[in-house]
């Protein structure tokens, strides 16, 4: 099949509640990995007071402060065009608090449990420490993915349901906190790795480009994000 | 100033002899090593040293150290000013900065965000100046939405009088339970935290300068001072000039503005003020300029994503020459996530050198906002690199101290 005739939507799920730091890196690097392999983006902000539209190909969710979060699951829930979006099989890609409100329950500011928007098989609970540092995970065999590397800033403990598998195999940091990091179902993944996630893992925004498009895509210089990944993966290893 | 216990004298005494030896030693001003000795000895230095002063405190994200400047440098004709002039801003440098100029009757202190309740609580200050709140280093400071929250509840407590920023939403919620307020329109040019509503998390609407909530009343309040442009109106509708102001740029001005509404508070007038102002060139070493080998360098402090947007307002006119130099030690925040909320493609059609520890982060940033860019290994190599001339340089926290070092230490 022709790959420029590929066209893909990316939806920024309320940039204005769920974008606490460099969140918006994700989008910056799903629109210029895509555009190096000839396929064309547009991307949608959408706010906490529009709705969500249904038929995107990319969902992203970033992270957030403890009342933004439940104000966002709130609206999500209320508005339910991101689980319509999720039925049509589109890709969604969560972080921190944005993975959190994806399960069925997550703590809010006093630690209180706070109904999530139930798209993943998961619950999320306060921890008794803050896990703040860098993280390295290897991923689940099947997403064909390499190691990933970010960083963490969050109290949360995850329990994976049997609805989903664990994203990695935590190898440095907490993620949900029993030795496993992030967790997926179908085109739906969420990670701890906070904010522009994507940056350090080409490897992770080209598995949301292919489930978008439906296809394998090309591979390409990644000369920037690969030096950068190595000194991270040093930086930790020494 | 009343007489301290002998213990508190003890205390005082001691904490300046180790930050004397701390400064002999080469390791930093000592103030907080000082005050750390003198609070071990004496847990209540702060509240005895405090007493009978007459106190400002000065908080923000962003503009902390130079609005303590400005503030102190417009009080000179009430008499001597205690100040923790070198940015230690916790309880530790308040200690100090009070104890080294015990016959002040004025203090301005610098509090870091997080400390405002507990210092205002143990000085019970006159007067809090807060002036914007903004995303920081996450991984160390508080989340500001709380922090605010903090603020209010201290400040419902106090019996202080608050002079705030009205354009930015976060700080007019965080200071609207003080009992008596002045609102000064020093304007917000970092928007990205101020979406919501910090009430009730409803959108905010603006319009121009004014915002307000769509769904509950919260709203703007009117301000008794305005900064627009170049030009100050005062309460009661007289305008100054900003003109003889040293320090470059709108977040400057906004210092500014913010100084004049504290000093009038103490009944020193703008137009006695403002001279006062334009005596301040430099902070700690921010936009100082420094001369080597021909280049004139200036060195601009960045530590988050509005205080760059900040800096970028000050840059010479392309294509002139910056070097970005990143590091992410303790005090920069050993995450470096922020880069992703700065929008660098202002520097497109310049010549860019990435240095610092984190220069790869920067180096994948700076691609990413296509703007054309050379890595290299220190800061000399990029001084060195550019022709004889003028040279911008943005740091954050330590990577501007070893600059700082390395081509002296203008204060």
């Amino acid at each position: 099949m022709s790959v420029s005739s590929d066209s893909i939507k990316i939806v920024w799920i309320y940039p204005d509640l769920l974008s606490t730091y460099g969140d918006q890196g994700n989008c910056i690097v799903l629109e210029r990995r895509a555009a190096r392999r000839g396929i064309s983006t547009r991307t949608v902000h959408v706010r906490s007071d529009e709705s969500v539209p249904v038929d995107g190909d990319i969902y992203l969710l970033g992270g957030g402060e403890d009342r933004p979060q439940i104000l966002a699951a709130q609206r999500l829930r209320a508005d339910g065009g991101l689980h319509k979006a999720a039925e049509f099989g589109a890709a969604i890609f969560a972080v921190c608090a944005g993975y959190q409100l994806l399960g069925s329950e997550f703590g809010g500011e006093e630690g209180q449990p706070v109904p999530g928007i139930g798209l993943l098989d998961i619950r999320s609970g306060r921890g008794e420490k803050r896990a703040v540092g860098e993280i390295v995970g290897d991923v689940a065999p099947e997403l064909n993915v390499p190691r990933i590397t970010g960083f963490e800033n969050h109290q949360g403990v995850t329990h994976l349901g049997p609805g989903v598998k664990p994203l990695a195999k935590t190898v440095v940091g907490v993620g949900n906190g029993d030795g496993f990091e992030g967790a997926y179902r179908d085109h739906i993944l969420g990670t701890y790795m906070h904010g522009p996630a994507l940056v350090r893992n080409p490897g992770l925004a080209d598995l949301l480009l292919r489930w978008a498009v439906g296809h394998e895509i090309q591979p390409i210089d990644d000369s920037w994000a690969g030096r950068l990944r190595e000194e991270r993966l040093k930086a930790v290893a020494s | 100033m009343s007489e301290l216990p002998l213990r508190s004298q003890l205390a005082v005494a001691l904490g300046r002899t180790a930050a004397r030896m701390s400064r002999l030693a080469g390791r930093g001003d000592g103030s907080v090593i000082g005050g750390k000795i003198g609070l071990k000895l004496d847990p209540e230095l702060l509240t005895r040293l405090a007493r009978d002063r007459k106190l400002v405190l000065v908080s923000a994200t962003n503009g902390k150290t130079t609005t303590t400047r400005l503030i102190t440098s417009a009080m000179t004709p009430l008499g001597e000013v205690a100040t923790n002039a070198f940015g230690a801003n916790m309880p530790t440098g308040h200690v100090s900065a009070l104890a080294a100029a015990r016959e002040a009757r004025y203090g301005v202190l610098e509090c870091d965000e997080k400390y405002v309740p507990m210092v205002l609580k143990e000085t019970g200050a006159n007067v809090v100046a807060l002036m914007n709140l903004s995303r920081d280093q996450m991984d160390r400071a508080a989340e500001i939405w709380l922090l605010a929250g903090k603020w209010r509840k201290a400040l419902e407590a106090a019996d202080t009088h608050v002079i705030a920023n009205c354009d930015d939403p976060l700080v007019t919620w965080g200071a609207s339970t003080a009992k008596s307020v002045t609102w000064v329109a020093a304007g917000q040019h970092w928007r990205e935290d101020s979406w919501c509503c910090p009430e009730c998390g409803g959108p905010l609407d603006r319009e121009g300068a004014n915002w307000a909530c769509r769904e509950c009343s919260f709203a703007r309040p009117k301000p008794d001072w305005i900064l627009h442009g170049q030009r100050v109106t005062a309460p009661g509708g007289r305008t100054f000039e900003l003109s003889e102001l040293q320090l470059p740029g709108r977040a400057n001005r906004s210092n500014a503005v913010i100084a004049l509404a504290v000093v009038a508070q103490f009944g020193v007038q703008p137009e006695v003020g403002l001279p006062l102002l334009g005596e301040v060139k430099s902070v700690a070493g921010r936009y100082t300029t420094v001369e080597f080998q021909g280049r004139q360098i200036r060195l601009l402090l960045s530590k988050n994503p509005a205080g760059w947007l900040e800096a970028f307002d000050v840059l010479e006119p392309a294509p002139g020459p910056v070097a970005l130099s990143i590091n992410a030690q303790g005090p920069d925040g050993r995450d470096t996530s922020w880069l992703w909320d700065v929008d660098y493609r202002i520097l497109r059609g310049r010549p860019v050198w990435a240095t610092g520890e984190r220069r790869l982060d920067l180096a994948a940033r700076l691609e990413a906002a296509d703007v054309d860019f050379t890595v290299v290994d220190d800061i000399e190599q990029a001084v060195l690199a550019v022709p004889p001339g003028k040279l911008d340089v943005i740091a954050n926290y330590t990577a501007f101290q070893n600059i700082r070092t390395r081509y002296g230490r203008v204060v």
